[in-house]
């Protein structure tokens, strides 16, 4: 079955993305295919390639990457919704040098991109998973 | 339908909200912070009478995390990520009660 699934809250703060993360695995794990995640409100900050656990942690943004989630392309479907992400400072490449800003945050595991994606996999997946606070 | 909740009813009306709205065919799940309402000095008897019919289920993981395994109200099935996700597969659309 195909599933999308949507994460409202940051790492470390909330379990929802933990939550989100280990159902996620175990769908994979049960043959089923995670077509997106689309990251959302402070959900955004999953997204951060600068995100640095103490060694015994586990590491949230890593375990997202790690899922391997893309399309048939080989883009990354760990999608962020990009107005949540740049009011809290989350830019990718493209973002940084249109906002002349010196830096960028995203983990090459994501992509930026818009709102129409999560309504997207909504329609194109069998089932669509909210997780939050 | 599956309903998740994954918060304690000490601690927000969603799961009130959950059970003043699902119809008879759907099930419940309480997750993170939510399987406190699966323990027995937390339960409602609309959880008690949806448990009877076996419509009440619990994320184990979170149970044991917060030490009730051993005071979970009677009926209410415990499972796992894997069984979570058999729950979404079976019961179609997902609601979250946040």
């Amino acid at each position: 079955m195909k599933f999308a699934i949507q994460v409202n809250e940051g790492p470390y703060q909330h379990q929802a993305a933990d939550t989100a993360f280990q159902f996620a695995k175990a769908a994979i794990e049960n043959g089923h295919e995670i077509m997106r995640v689309f990251f959302y409100h402070d959900g955004v900050n999953n997204a951060s390639r600068f995100t640095l656990p103490p060694q015994d942690d586990r590491h949230v943004v890593n375990n997202w990457a790690s899922l391997d989630i893309k399309d048939a392309e080989g883009n990354p479907e760990l999608v962020v919704c990009v107005a949540a992400a740049l009011r809290r400072g989350m830019l990718d490449e493209s973002e940084a040098s249109k906002n002349s800003i010196d830096g960028n945050n995203i983990h090459p595991a994501f992509r930026i991109s818009g709102l129409g994606q999560l309504i997207e996999a909504g329609i194109q997946c069998d089932r669509l998973v909210v997780f939050g606070d | 339908m599956l309903h998740t909740v994954n918060k304690s009813s000490f601690e927000r009306n969603s799961l009130q909200s959950c059970l003043n709205t699902i119809d008879d065919t759907s099930v419940i799940l309480f997750i993170e912070d939510g399987v406190i309402n699966a323990a027995n000095n937390a339960n409602s008897s609309m959880i008690a009478d949806l448990a009877a019919n076996g419509r009440v289920f619990a994320l184990q993981g979170d149970v044991e995390a917060r030490g009730i395994s051993s005071k979970l109200a009677d009926n209410i099935k415990l499972v796992d990520y894997a069984g979570f996700v058999d729950l979404v597969v079976e019961h179609g659309t997902a609601v979250s009660w946040v």
